[in-house]
């Protein structure tokens, strides 16, 4: 089955610029040149038909500790959310650095999964920054692309040869810039509000230097390095000026680190604890403008569920991390609502920006190409209340906010996944 | 005034007329400690528990004795003894001392925001006896309490206060305080100890030790503290002294009536002459003498705030 007729939406498909009131049929899941005959109807009046939003950067949690996440669990809150496809990280335990885990997570998600579940396998072996994981292996196992996030790799001989080697199999390489010698024991960004509250301070310098070391990189390996959630000021100016050169780099940013600033830690509340930390109103301002001019190229949650005694302890104490997938797109809607983006722009950061960098053909409306798709109502007024959330774990600083926009249906290969109660 | 607070877990949310009072209701107590018998029956009946999850003495044994003065019955509970070693969460241990119908909880911890932590979640008063780099309140109080005892004011002195100010929750205590009670607070030491992002919390930073100390009315050194540094932070103790120790050259050349002060324990020919710690400007001893006092006073004030509405009305 799975043939849909999407009607009277406002179809947006920045991958083939199309910004117009139309129907969008689906056939055999897939996207259709025609309707197929006895396909069930959807009335999209009023409503914004865009390509299935892809999160690229999600902690799932499964294998190892599914006392947080799992993949069924993290994927219906991607569906909520309008995500028909997430990149999970390779932190599990054990770490996603043979192919023998990737192969488990791919069965789980094609067995429980409720969206699309795109592996990133380890650049090294258990994430210890030491030895190269098996890459090709990895790839034929299915990862979509590299990453030790969390643990960025110091050594950068061995950056450099993780990328060169990456790049034979047309993978590229995520990295969580930090420079750990600037941040041992640090918990908070370096600025007036850490100074004040006395904790430990994570200068912006942490993650430039390590940005502007993997601009280096990707030019002499010329290869496509990705930087995880940028969060500096200094770190999209690095990634600009390097892109305008035409480095092969590219960038993310988490909508926490446009949203909110360190002024939030004033009452110690770990759900405002963050790897890398909030940072000043003049960061958020940088984050907001890297997107607009294209510096900044996809929007990524950091999905980083952990258990409510994990998280409730002393700060410094406490892990690093907050549940996005469902808070995700209304809070980068606001940008929209504020006319900082306009909405194709937007909802490019969603789809055919990380299927650019991931190489996936996804994120799409094209005739012939996996009928995911993402229906939302950018206005629709609603309050996040996170004990309705679908994640095992509640550790979000935005419960009971007053939010703007919100997906009321996900569709993934023709199949309705999910769909708002009406 | 009426005090309201039930908890002290830090200066910074204290205004100058709330710490005034701390300091007048210290002074009525001051002369309890000068009696026979040195004991007042104000929180008799009360249940304090001292929650020293980073170990310390000279804070522990002020507030335990400040309790015995009020004839609160005391306990301590150390590092060794407690659960947390056992890995119980600072939470359960709330619990716990929920459950024990403590009234007052003095906690020292090693994490920024701890006493907060707690403060939320137990209806007994929480009392910070220090937090990590945050904030030591009672030893900024007993600090003033020394100050003003000296030099019969605070609003318009110039204190200058020395040494490593990053990690000191002594001086952060102390800048809030003071600036709130309108005095000048200078800040001096290594640049990499003394940020200059401290500016913003209305203060002057100097890197030139002379600068720093010739006009000031007091002059309050830190320990530098050899466990919490890194390396790359200071060359070392040798250089420390050198080049910002208070040594005797240096302060003579300081004002007549300057007052040296230091939170203790004092590292004797490191940031300060040996003989200077002993000398009749400096005022270590008062303190240590009056932290009792002002112990007293934030306890009593404190377990009095929050008695049930019940017990105030009869």
């Amino acid at each position: 089955m799975n043939d849909l007729i999407i009607r009277h939406g406002h179809v947006i498909d920045p991958a083939n610029q199309v910004d117009v009131v139309r129907d969008l049929f689906v056939r055999d899941g897939k996207i259709a040149a025609e309707p197929a005959p006895g396909a069930t109807v959807v009335d999209a009046k009023g409503l914004v038909v865009t390509p299935g939003l892809i999160d690229m950067h999600v902690h799932l949690r499964e294998p190892g500790r599914s006392d947080k996440e799992t993949i069924e669990t993290g994927t219906r809150g991607a569906a909520m959310g309008g995500f028909t496809s997430v990149v999970c990280m390779p932190n599990t335990s054990p770490a996603a650095d043979n192919s023998g885990t990737i192969a488990l997570i791919k069965q789980r998600a094609a067995t429980v999964g409720l969206v699309n579940v795109l592996p990133a396998g380890a650049i090294t072996k258990n994430l210890e920054g030491k030895e190269l994981a098996p890459i090709g292996s990895l790839k034929r196992a299915g990862v979509v692309a590299i990453s030790d996030d969390g643990y960025c790799v110091q050594n950068s001989e061995l950056m450099r040869g993780a990328t060169q080697y990456a790049k034979m199999f047309n993978l590229p390489v995520l990295d969580h810039c930090e420079d750990t010698n600037l941040t041992a024991d640090a918990v908070a960004h370096e600025g007036y509000w850490n100074t004040v509250l006395g904790l430990h301070g994570w200068p912006s310098a942490a993650e430039e230097i390590i940005v502007a070391r993997d601009v280096v990189l990707a030019e002499l390996a010329d290869w496509h390095i990705h930087c995880q959630h940028l969060s500096s000021a200094g770190s999209v100016r690095i990634v600009r000026e390097a892109k305008r050169r035409g480095v092969k780099i590219s960038a993310e940013a988490c909508p926490h680190h446009f949203t909110l600033t360190d002024e939030c830690l004033k009452g110690y509340d770990t759900n405002f604890k963050m790897n890398p930390p909030l940072r000043t109103q003049h960061d958020a301002d940088a984050l907001i403008e890297g997107l607009a001019d294209g510096t900044i190229e996809a929007i990524a949650s950091d999905h980083a569920p952990h258990c409510p005694y994990e998280k409730e302890v002393e700060f410094d104490k406490a892990p690093f991390g907050i549940l996005g997938l469902e808070t995700e797109l209304a809070l980068s809607l606001a940008l929209v609502h504020k006319k900082a983006l306009t909405l194709p722009q937007l909802v490019e950061k969603f789809t055919a920006g990380p299927a650019r960098i991931l190489r996936v053909n996804k994120g799409t409306l094209s005739v012939g190409t996996d009928a995911d798709i993402t229906l939302m109502d950018p206005a629709r007024e609603w309050t996040y209340d996170v004990h309705q959330t679908a994640s095992l774990s509640r550790n979000t600083p935005f419960h009971g906010w007053k939010l703007k926009g919100k997906a009321v249906m996900t569709i993934v290969a023709g199949r309705i996944v999910w769909q708002e109660k009406s | 005034m009426k005090w309201t607070r039930k908890d002290l877990t830090n200066i910074e949310e204290l205004s100058a007329k709330e710490i005034t009072h701390i300091l007048d209701q210290a002074a009525t107590f001051e002369e309890v400690g000068e009696r026979d018998v040195k004991k007042v029956p104000a929180l008799r009946g009360k249940t304090q528990v001292n929650l020293f999850i980073e170990p310390s003495t000279r804070t522990r044994t002020s507030f335990e004795l400040a309790a015995h003065r009020l004839s609160a019955d005391v306990v301590n509970i150390t590092p060794t003894i407690s659960s947390i070693t056992k890995g119980e969460t600072l939470k359960d241990t709330a619990k716990n001392l929920q459950a024990l119908h403590a009234d007052i909880i003095v906690i020292r911890h090693s994490s920024a925001g701890a006493p907060k932590f707690l403060a939320d979640r137990l209806e007994a008063s929480v009392i910070s006896a220090g937090d990590g780099a945050h904030e030591h309140p009672t030893q900024a109080l007993l600090d003033a309490y020394t100050i003003r005892k000296r030099k019969k004011r605070i609003a318009g002195l110039k204190v200058t206060i020395l040494g490593d100010i990053l990690y000191s929750r002594v001086a952060r205590s102390n800048i809030h305080l003071l600036t709130k009670l309108g005095a000048h607070v200078t800040l001096a030491g290594p640049s990499t100890l003394v940020p200059r992002v401290f500016e913003q919390l209305g203060c002057r930073v100097i890197y030139d030790v002379e600068a720093a100390i010739a006009d000031a009315d007091v002059i309050n050194l830190l320990r530098i503290q050899h466990e919490r540094q890194r390396q790359s932070l200071f060359p070392g103790i040798g250089e420390y002294a050198a080049i910002f120790g208070l040594t005797k050259e240096r302060f003579a050349h300081t004002k007549p009536d300057a007052l040296i002060m230091h939170p203790g324990p004092i590292n004797r020919g490191v940031e300060i002459d040996s003989d200077l710690a002993d000398c009749e400007r400096s005022v270590i001893l008062e303190q240590v003498t009056h932290g009792l006092a002002v112990r007293m006073a934030v306890l009593y004030l404190c377990a009095t705030a929050n008695m049930p509405k019940e017990a105030k009305t009869k």
